[in-house]
């Protein structure tokens, strides 16, 4: 019969297109597909665990962890409620409470929201017995930083919430905090530890019903790792408090280690500040203040011309090109004449006969102006003698990133012959164009961390270890590759010997001989850098003892004037206090932790601004002429 | 008759009860899948869902045994009298009934719930069989015609006014038995049209669809023209008559939709016309029903593993969405093994029908088959988005005592009747 297979017939249509319907949600549309982890009805909920603490070099607590409270509300369970008394506790105000919970219900009116985040422990012990009271809120606790000192903000950095482009990272969500800066940054995954998760089985109501499978994917919570860092809290304190009210940069480094012992850039702030409620109101008026920049490391970013510490260099490269013998000699003039129309000035007086010794003691500019043209006119040509002379200063890390594990840092400035020839691309330079190269001055540029690293490259007659930060992970002694295996310098040994003597003498007799310190063999270099701004700056770099030396320091003091007065005495007090524990020039440090040098930069403000009325006023009687 | 004295399941057809039992069987596991907890104990545990349907399949095979035993003369000699207990068994609800999720279709007795509108078209089809099992029944006749249309709008009407639409419509599919037994098939094809007119007027707007219709018409009368079948000069107020009937229908179909249907009812239509979609408010049955199915994947997430199931995602996933549960746990292989099955089954009862030689038989065989064919592929076809929500079960799968006895009895009486079809001479 006809109408039977029409029957049939639609039936295995119907039966067809319902086959080839279902094929496609189920086989080739991808929109339905994915992990059973990735659907609606898994939800993971994470544990965090602590974060790892930070130790100083000698074990000492510098980062800790505290609990927070934040009262959490969800604004769907919300009973009325005795308002008045709420605000009282949280210590908010009645427009506060309703601006507030408009924003959670905004947000989400079933998802909690933090209502008031980072309470005190004593509100939160005042709060937590009449929670039971207001519906809708609860408390939770989070894991907050702590600083028991308060020092080394710049060497720690801080935690804060991730941002959009952390989110990339598979390991963040949304809220949670991740290492911001300094040592919090660099070693993030150490102190982060791994966290734990749950998943969690949930009905259409988002109502739990259970754990996902038993919990078969759960994972545990791992505790973040303790770190040691190479500071000596004691020591970075110190030179903190020596540098109040100055600003500068001042770097400590082992030199048979390359561990950084102390890193100070002032003036800095208090790591708690960044903690808590008032943090980001904190952080705001700390990164905005555009005059004393609190949050800028100049230990690490601030390049200066690092000035007469400079001549240690030119003397082991004039040494090394055998231009030069410690006893050659130079007759100083009151200053040193080069070029036809050159002079370069010198404090030494007139007609002083320096051998290298007392140049270096003495300071004396026109003995290594002279060293300096040597070695630049030694070679046929003084674009390879720069090349020359540029690649011996490299090979002391400056110039370069010391890609070592700070989380920031600056390249400095080595000029070479390129740099030249692109200064002066018509007109044939020479060592009287870059007279200024020789006492650390012209195109030179160091980081506070480079000319401490140079240092405890001299200190250790040839070579040096990449300043680094960390010393165990876990109470485990890092051992990195980079950080163990000494960089070699380009200058023989034998060579330092006369230099290390003549830095010996700047001590003992020469220009710092009022930072001597009785029973501790200190070599250093004074320094007096010019610069636009203002006073020239306060330099010195020194290391202690002569002998198997166990520091290495730099200090730059911004506009103090010169070397002696500001970086000469920190550096004796803090080499003191690092090899002694006790100071003996107690008058010094006095003078040190008083000092100030706040009329100095208020001038400069001052004159910034004035600089700049007048500009503006010039502009417009300009303009108005032209009118 | 006589042998079956001694075995009352001599000439049983196998083959329907294998069927049953699997569709029965596979039902069950996929309602235990989507009622389970972990707190839950024994299968027989009758607080639970899965318990109680378990309960439900172990008495209609009571009733199996019951209905195989009785004679199939039984069967048409009273079907009159089924037609009309059924029938004030619909209209008692109006008095008597129980309110569950807004239709009145159910009576309490002492806390088992019974639906009568699931039994009514056991004793409508009984009905309708018996009518045309009359000698000289004629359904090219005007008159017999609209007895047979009587005895289907009842039922129908009843029930639509519990609310239940959708059951209601379920007993218009009968048309197709009828054609299947003569009337003649204009029926069909003015039906198939106002299909298509009712659609298109939802789908385009009334003044647009109009406009279309109105062109292929026009076409269509051009095109007569012109191969000479007909006449524009005499035959004109055939046209004339033929554009009013179109434009009136198109026009109550949209007043009706816009000012006498509920919006809920709007909405159905728009999710499947693919005119609005809101997967939060009426479309989330769907859209989650949907999601579910294609998250099982070529072959599934594997017996009590659907998480989606097991987190009740899908509204009513264990009555009318339970095929989303065979998506989610048996992927496509479960799904198109079900269907193979359903198919397999419908085709063999039409088979079945087809060897009757008792009209009765062959109209009741006929019946049963399009009622299960429309369950299935409306029920189906809503859980995948192909037809409007339409609240129907799917049959021997869906939880429900009423809708599983209702279903059993019709199969079982159809393969009573076929037991007997060696005795007729």
């Amino acid at each position: 019969m006809e109408k039977k297979y029409i029957a049939y017939f639609s039936i295995l249509l119907v039966g067809l297109l319902f086959i080839i319907r279902l094929f496609y949600i189920q086989v080739l549309d991808s929109k339905y597909k994915g992990s059973p982890l990735n659907n609606s009805a898994v939800t993971p909920k994470y544990d965090y665990p602590e974060r790892g603490f930070i130790y100083d070099r000698n074990g000492v607590l510098i980062v800790a962890n505290q609990p927070s409270y934040d009262v959490m509300i969800v604004p769907r369970d919300v009973k009325p409620l005795d308002t008045l008394e709420f605000c009282k506790l949280l210590k908010i105000d009645k427009e506060d409470f309703v601006g507030k919970y408009k924003k959670a219900k905004k947000h989400s009116p079933r998802l909690p929201s933090v209502f008031v985040a980072q309470l005190s422990k004593g509100d939160y012990a005042y709060l937590q017995e009449k929670m039971y009271k207001y519906k809708g809120f609860y408390i939770q606790k989070r894991s907050l930083r702590q600083y028991p000192i308060q020092s080394a903000a710049n060497v720690l950095g801080y935690i804060s919430e991730v941002t959009t482009a952390d989110l990339n990272n598979k390991n963040y969500q949304q809220g949670e905090l991740i290492g911001k800066n300094g040592v919090e940054k660099e070693y993030e995954e150490a102190l982060r530890g791994v966290k734990g998760v749950k998943f969690i089985q949930k009905d259409r109501f988002n109502k739990v019903i259970g754990p996902y499978k038993g919990g078969e994917y759960d994972t545990l919570a791992i505790v973040g790792k303790d770190v040691n860092i190479t500071i000596d809290i004691k020591l970075q304190k110190y030179a903190e408090d020596l540098m109040a009210n100055k600003r500068g940069g001042i770097v400590a480094i082992e030199p048979s280690t390359g561990e950084i012992l102390a890193l100070v850039s002032a003036p800095t702030y208090d790591p708690n500040l960044l903690v808590g409620r008032e943090r980001s109101k904190n952080y705001n008026k700390l990164d905005s203040d555009s005059h004393e920049k609190p949050m800028f490391d100049r230990a690490l970013l601030a390049e200066y011309p690092p000035g007469s510490p400079f001549k240690i260099l030119t003397a082991l490269i004039g040494l090394q090109e055998e231009v030069i013998t410690p006893e050659s000699r130079v007759t100083c003039y009151h200053g040193y004449r080069y070029g036809r129309r050159g002079f370069m000035k010198c404090h030494c007086s007139s007609g002083t006969v320096n051998d290298l010794n007392s140049g270096i003691h003495q300071s004396c500019n026109a003995y290594f102006a002279s060293t300096y043209k040597k070695i630049i006119e030694k070679y046929p040509t003084s674009s390879e003698g720069m090349k020359r002379w540029s690649e011996h200063v490299k090979s002391f890390g400056l110039g370069d990133f010391l890609h070592n594990d700070l989380f920031t840092g600056r390249r400095g400035v080595v000029p070479d012959e390129k740099l030249y020839d692109k200064y002066y691309p018509t007109f044939n330079w020479g060592a009287s164009t870059t007279i200024s190269n020789a006492i650390g001055q012209g195109e030179i540029l160091t980081t506070p961390i480079q000319l401490a690293n140079m240092t405890a490259a001299v200190a250790n007659r040839g070579y040096y270890f990449t300043p680094h930060i960390i010393k165990k992970i876990d109470n485990k002694p890092i051992q990195i590759d980079k950080f163990i295996n000494p960089k070699k310098t380009t200058i023989d040994p034998k060579y330092f010997i006369p230099v290390v003597e003549g830095m010996y003498d700047v001590v003992e007799k020469g220009t710092a001989r009022y930072s001597k310190v009785d029973g501790i063999e200190i070599c250093g270099k004074t320094g007096t850098a010019e610069n636009p701004h203002g006073q020239d700056h306060s330099i010195f770099i020194a290391f202690a003892p002569k002998d198997n030396p166990k520091i290495a320091i730099a200090v730059f003091v911004e506009n103090g004037y010169w070397g002696s007065r500001w970086a000469g005495p920190m550096a004796s007090l803090m080499i003191e206090k690092y090899l002694k524990g006790e100071v003996s020039l107690k008058a010094y440090e006095k003078k040190m932790f008083e000092g100030s040098l706040r009329e100095e930069y208020d001038k400069q403000l001052l004159t910034e601004q004035l600089e700049k009325e007048i500009k503006e006023k010039l502009k417009k009687e300009l303009e108005e002429k032209a009118e | 008759m006589r042998k079956r004295q001694n075995n009352i399941f001599a000439g049983v057809d196998w083959v329907l009860v294998l069927f049953f039992i699997v569709l029965v069987f596979l039902g069950w596991i996929n309602i235990y899948a989507a009622s389970v907890t972990d707190t839950s104990q024994s299968v027989f545990d009758v607080t639970t869902l899965y318990g109680k349907q378990l309960r439900w399949i172990g008495l209609s095979g009571v009733l199996i045994v019951i209905i195989i035993s009785i004679d199939a003369k039984f069967y048409e000699r009273f079907a009159g009298v089924f037609y009309v207990i059924s029938m004030l068994s619909l209209a008692g609800l109006f008095l008597f009934g129980n309110t569950i999720n807004g239709a009145t279709s159910w009576y309490n007795f002492g806390g088992v719930s019974l639906q009568p509108s699931e039994f009514a078209k056991v004793a409508t089809i009984l009905a309708l069989a018996n009518f045309l099992n009359e000698p000289n029944r004629d359904l090219s006749n005007f008159k017999t015609q609209i007895r047979a249309f009587l005895i289907l709008s009842i039922p129908a009407v009843l029930i639509a006014l519990q609310p239940d639409p959708g059951s209601g419509i379920i007993y218009f599919t009968l048309f197709f038995v009828m054609y299947r037994e003569g009337l003649p098939g204009v029926y069909l094809g003015i039906g198939f049209m106002l299909m298509i007119l009712f659609l298109s007027t939802l789908y385009f707007g009334f003044i647009t669809a109009l406009i279309i219709i109105i062109s292929l018409l026009t076409l269509m009368i051009l095109y007569l023209i012109n191969i000479n079948k007909f006449q524009l000069n005499r035959e004109w107020p055939k046209v004339i008559v033929l554009f009013l009937i179109v434009g009136l229908f198109m026009f109550s179909v949209d007043y009706i939709f816009n000012n006498v249907f509920g919006q809920r009812h709007r909405d159905r239509f728009s999710i499947v016309l693919g005119k609005e979609v809101d997967p939060r408010g009426i479309g989330y049955n769907t859209n989650q029903s949907m999601i579910t199915i294609g998250s099982g994947g070529l072959t599934g997430k594997g017996f009590l593993e659907g998480d989606r199931t097991q987190g009740n995602f899908v509204p009513e996933q264990h009555t009318d969405y339970i095929f989303s549960t065979v998506g989610e746990e048996w992927g496509f292989i479960g799904t198109s093994a079900v269907i193979i099955i359903f198919i397999a089954f419908i085709l063999r009862i039409i088979r079945v029908a087809e060897r009757q030689k008792l009209k009765f038989s062959r109209v009741f065989g006929y019946s049963i088959a399009t009622i299960f064919f429309f369950h299935f592929m409306i029920n189906v076809g809503m859980v995948i988005g192909l037809v409007p929500t339409i609240g129907i079960p799917l049959p021997f799968f869906s939880y429900g005592g009423s809708s599983l006895w209702g279903f059993t009895i019709l199969l079982f009486i159809f393969i009573r009747l076929d037991a007997d079809r060696t005795y007729e001479w």
